[in-house]
Formats: structure tokens, C-alpha cells, sequence
């Protein structure tokens, strides 16, 4: 068969921007690597993956990253935590519940919110939740803390969570429904005992996704979270994230070749090891849950 | 306009399982069946056919009250159920179809393991004790004929089975919660012959202990399986009537109407 010669050019352009993404992903994760060797040359694997100190940016360096990967864990969880119940919830809602028209309007509301800048969730966390938080439940809150900063990432992610799962609750086809139905089933089995299953491999997606996105948030955390590597579950407490102290170091002072700046990217490969596995659990729980709906 | 005692004097001690009254749906103002007056014995199968877009999907959704799903559609007139109107306002319609049991044309088992397939009916009406789960899933399976197929596996995903098994799936999965009647809307049009053959021995062996609705596009299907045979037809503005209904051996020999004889013997010459 004639291929017609414009069809051919989309063809190569198209392939020359997949390739390209490649070779950037390829690029960034030798620079990890390259860097990283330096750092590793110096410092142990076994000091930085399981010590429990991080004062790099003291005289007396210690290389734990442990209190980094807490900061990280702390703030993330809090923010998936919020934002998988509320984001399902409004998905649930607006798949089941609500009527076409208030669906056409909180859609694209959801997608606007998704586009906040997230350097305004920042201030959103510091000049907002944490003095609400301060006034009603707690006291002696920090004025950097997880907490808050957790909370505006959990409202940043919301919509990604909301919107990716209701395109999933939404996809599952009317014949299941009418099936529960007409077993008997009222209203709200037939929304948790066959729509929320049959769309659960895109509801974990989306929360590996919000997870994801949780994990390398950098300005939030880095505006309303601290930079107090210190290694606390206390969500009260100021922290600092892995991605923080990326941030601080790299727009800091710390001259190049220093262990201090070899150590952004020994974190950075870290972080970037983290969400790749996280996204091959995510995969991997998809295909072993998925379900293949006709 | 009767009272409700002398239609249970006439409807129910009689041997109907369902009547209807007057039945009409509109969706969005426009009839797609209208006045269907048709009395159905129990413990029998009747068919209704009937060209497409006759309304017979229509008329069998408002037997157990599936058109409630669907917002567009109204419904009037009535249907009783062993002498009561299940469009009563104190009728529960989740009861109603707990006990009038439906099979959709297109099979269509949840994603889940053929076990809970079957299980969910018994689950969802309150049944939680484990040993008398196990044993109604394993008998609604026997009466679907499928037990032995798949008697070792049932942890196994039903979307494993092939079409034909999954239709009884289906079927034993309305079996389950024992319902006194079942609507089946097509339910051998996407399998083959052979498929098609076990799924109307089955109806025959079921007749039994239910009284079966279903509709039909195949003729010799209707003529095979059903005691008795509704024709469905659209009259002059596309609105869907019932032209005829008695014995199939009446319908297939000795139809009252032309119409009907033209239908049943275009479709089968
Ligand atoms: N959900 C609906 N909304 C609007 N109109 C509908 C709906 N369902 C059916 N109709 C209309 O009602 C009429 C009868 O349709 P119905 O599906 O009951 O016919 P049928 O006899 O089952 O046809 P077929 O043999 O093709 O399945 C048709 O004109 C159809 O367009
Ligand atoms: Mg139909």
C-alpha cells in the first residue's frame, strides 16, 4: 500500500518526539547517576540510606537521609490521606450522584483547581490552614510544620484523584448497574459493591498518581514545611522534605564539586527510584486487580 | 375501575403469575407501548416476539420495574403481581425485583469470581451465613447447568468463561435469590447454536419451580421452547401494541390476525 508522503512526515515527527522524550529521560537519569558516583565515593550507601542524621549543610556532615525520607513520607501521607477520601468521595458523587448538569459545571471547576499555581497553595499553608489549625485544634503548632503543608498538597492533588477516578466510575457500563439491579440491589450497593469495584484499578491509579505527585512536590513543602531535617512523625513539628532540601541547596550557595552539592543528586536519584517503584506497584496492582469490563 | 379484592379474586387464584393492565410507556412524552392487556400463567415460558423497536424490551422492563431506571421513561396503567400492583406507591421496588428475576440479552457477570457472580444476589438481600451461601450458589448452578464446568474454579474471574457459559452464569446468577419469575430479553442472541440449545433445555427444566418471560427474535426458538406467545407489533404511528396472544400452536397455525401470520411466516419462510 502507498503511504502518502504527508502521512510519512507526521510519522517521523511524531517518532522524533518520542525519541526525544526518551533520550531526556535518559540524560537526566545519567546526570543522577554521574553525580551521584561522586557523592557515593565519599559517603557510604549504608551511612546515607540508613543513618538517621542529616546536617549536611553543618561543619559536622552527617549523611543520613532518613530524616529527609520521613519529612517526605510525613507530608505525603498526610496529603494522600486527604485527598484520596475527599477526591473519591466527589468522584462517587459526581459519577453516581449528581444530576448532568451540576456534573457539567464541577468538571471543568475540578480542572481549574488542578491549575492553581502551587506556590499559592504554599502561602494558602502558612497564612491559612496553619493559623486555623493554631486557633481551633492545635495550639502549639509550629509555624512550619508537615501538617499544613500536607493539607494544601492533599487539595493541590485532589482534583488529579477526582477527576481520573470518576473517569473511571463513569466508564463502568450501564448493563453491570441494571445486573445489581435487577438482583434486588438499592442505589447504594449497587455503588459500592460493583461500581467502586469494577472501576477500582483506575481509583488506585489515581491515588499512585496523587501519591506520585505528592512525593516530587517541591514548592509547597519547601514555602510551608521547614527545613528542619530533623527525623520527626510529629506532623506538628517544621520538617524538611527530600525535594526541600533540593531546592534549598540548589538555589544556595553551595559551590559545585562540594559533597554538599554532589548530595541534591544522590537525593535526587533516590527520589527519582521512589516514584519509578511506585509507579510499577501502581502497574502492577492495575493489572492484577484490573478487570477487563466489555 | 375494579377493587383490589376482586382483582385478586380474578387475577391470582386463577393461575395468573402477572397481568397487566392498561400498560403504556411514554419516554419524554412519546408512547413506545400502549394499553398491553396480557394475562401470564404460572409454571409456563411465553415468548414475545415481535419486529425490532416493537416495544418488547419496554414491555418486559416494566414487569419488575426496570423502566424506574430509566429517566426518561413513564409508565401507566398497571401490573399486578399475584393479584397486587406493583406500581402501588407501598411497593418496594427492590423487592419486586428480588423476586422477578431478569437475564439481560447480553450476558453481563460482574467482574468478580464466578462464585461471588452467583453469590451477590444472596449477599445483597441479607443472606451472610456461609454454608447455606455455598449451598444455594452450587444448586443455582446445578439448575443453570453449568455446575460441573465449573464446579473447580470457582475462584476463577467469570470473565474466564466463554459467552454461552457466561450467559448461565447470568442465569444462575437470577436463580440464586429464587425468584417465582424470570424475564429473559434475548438471551441467546450472541450465542451459537449449540450454546443456544443448553440454554432452552434449560428453560424447559425450569418451567417447573418458575414461570419465564422471554422475548425472542427467533422464531423457531418461540415455537420449540413456549407454551404460549405474545406478537408484538407497531401500529400506524410507530407505537408499540400487542396484535395477538394465545397457545403457540394457535399463533404458529392458526393465527387470529394477518398481521401476525405474515410476521410469523415471513420470518420463518
Ligand atoms: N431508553 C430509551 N429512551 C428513549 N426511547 C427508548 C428507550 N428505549 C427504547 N426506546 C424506544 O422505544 C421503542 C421500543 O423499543 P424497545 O427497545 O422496547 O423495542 P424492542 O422490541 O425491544 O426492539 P429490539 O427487538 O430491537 O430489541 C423504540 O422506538 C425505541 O426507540
Ligand atoms: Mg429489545
Amino acid at each position: 500500500m502507498q503511504v502518502p508522503r504527508a502521512e510519512k512526515i507526521v510519522g517521523s515527527v511524531l517518532l522524533a518526539a518520542s525519541l526525544l522524550t526518551i533520550i531526556a529521560l535518559i540524560l537526566i537519569i545519567e546526570t543522577l547517576v554521574y553525580e551521584s558516583l561522586f557523592f557515593f565515593s565519599r559517603v557510604s550507601i549504608f551511612e546515607f540510606l540508613f543513618g538517621v542524621e542529616w546536617t549536611v549543610l553543618f561543619l559536622d556532615k552527617k549523611f543520613g537521609v532518613v530524616p529527609l525520607l520521613a519529612g517526605t513520607f510525613l507530608t505525603s501521607s498526610i496529603a494522600i490521606l486527604l485527598a484520596s477520601t475527599i477526591g473519591l468521595g466527589s468522584a462517587v458523587y459526581l459519577s453516581e450522584y449528581a444530576s448532568p448538569r451540576v456534573r457539567s459545571v464541577v468538571k471543568p471547576l475540578l480542572e481549574i483547581l488542578a491549575g492553581i499555581p502551587t506556590v499559592v497553595y504554599g502561602y494558602f499553608a502558612i497564612y491559612t490552614i496553619t493559623p486555623l489549625l493554631k486557633s481551633s485544634v492545635f495550639p502549639d503548632i509550629s509555624f512550619y510544620n508537615a501538617l499544613s503543608a500536607g493539607i494544601a498538597m492533599g487539595v493541590m492533588i485532589i482534583p488529579t484523584v477526582a477527576s481520573l477516578s470518576e473517569d473511571s466510575l463513569y466508564a463502568v457500563p450501564e448493563t453491570l448497574k441494571h445486573a445489581a439491579y435487577s438482583l434486588g440491589a438499592k442505589k447504594i450497593q449497587v455503588v459500592f459493591r460493583v461500581v467502586i469495584p469494577a472501576a477500582l484499578s483506575g481509583i488506585v491509579a489515581s491515588f499512585i498518581l496523587g501519591l506520585a505527585r505528592a512525593v516530587g512536590e517541591t514548592m509547597i513543602v519547601a514555602i510551608a514545611a521547614g527545613f528542619r531535617p530533623v527525623l520527626t512523625l510529629n506532623p506538628l513539628e517544621a520538617i524538611q522534605t527530600m525535594t526541600a532540601f533540593i531546592a534549598q541547596v540548589s538555589t544556595g550557595e553551595a559551590p559545585h564539586g562540594t559533597v554538599e552539592y554532589q548530595s541534591i543528586f544522590a537525593v535526587g536519584l533516590y527520589l527519582f527510584t521512589l516514584v519509578m517503584l511506585l509507579n510499577l506497584i501502581g502497574n502492577y496492582v492495575v493489572r492484577r486487580w484490573g478487570v477487563r469490563v466489555s | 375501575m375494579t377493587s383490589k379484592i376482586e382483582e385478586i379474586d380474578t387475577y391470582y387464584n386463577i393461575g395468573y403469575v402477572i397481568t397487566t393492565l392498561d400498560l403504556s410507556v411514554k419516554y419524554g412524552g412519546r408512547y413506545a407501548i400502549k394499553d398491553i392487556n396480557i394475562n401470564i400463567p404460572r409454571n409456563s415460558i411465553t415468548a414475545i416476539i415481535g419486529p425490532s423497536g416493537s416495544g418488547k424490551t419496554t414491555f418486559l422492563r416494566c414487569l419488575n420495574r426496570m423502566n424506574d431506571l430509566i429517566s426518561k421513561a413513564k409508565v401507566e396503567g398497571r401490573v399486578l403481581f399475584n393479584g397486587k400492583n406493583i406500581y402501588d406507591p407501598d411497593v418496594d421496588p427492590y423487592q419486586i425485583r428480588a423476586r422477578i428475576g431478569m437475564v439481560f440479552q447480553k450476558p453481563n457477570p460482574f467482574p468478580k469470581s464466578i462464585f461471588e457472580n452467583v453469590a451477590f444476589g444472596l449477599r445483597i438481600n441479607g443472606v451472610k451465613n456461609r454454608e447455606e451461601i455455598e449451598r444455594r450458589v452450587k444448586h443455582a448452578l446445578t439448575q443453570a447447568a453449568l455446575w460441573d464446568e465449573v464446579k473447580d474454579r470457582l475462584n476463577h474471574n467469570a470473565y474466564e468463561l466463554s459467552g454461552g457459559q457466561q450467559q448461565r452464569l447470568c442465569i444462575a446468577r437470577a436463580l440464586a435469590v429464587e425468584p417465582e419469575v424470570l424475564l429473559m430479553d434475548e438471551p441467546a442472541a450472541s450465542l451459537d447454536p449449540i450454546a443456544t440449545a443448553r440454554i432452552e433445555e434449560l428453560m424447559i427444566r425450569l418451567k417447573e419451580r418458575y414461570t419465564i418471560i422471554i422475548v425472542t427474535h427467533n422464531m423457531q426458538q418461540a415455537a420449540r421452547v413456549a407454551d404460549y406467545t405474545a406478537v408484538m407489533m407497531p401500529d400506524e404511528d410507530g407505537v408499540g401494541k400487542l396484535v395477538e396472544f394465545g397457545t403457540t400452536r394457535e399463533i404458529f397455525t392458526n393465527p387470529k390476525s394477518k398481521k401476525t401470520e405474515d410476521y410469523v411466516r415471513g420470518r420463518i419462510g
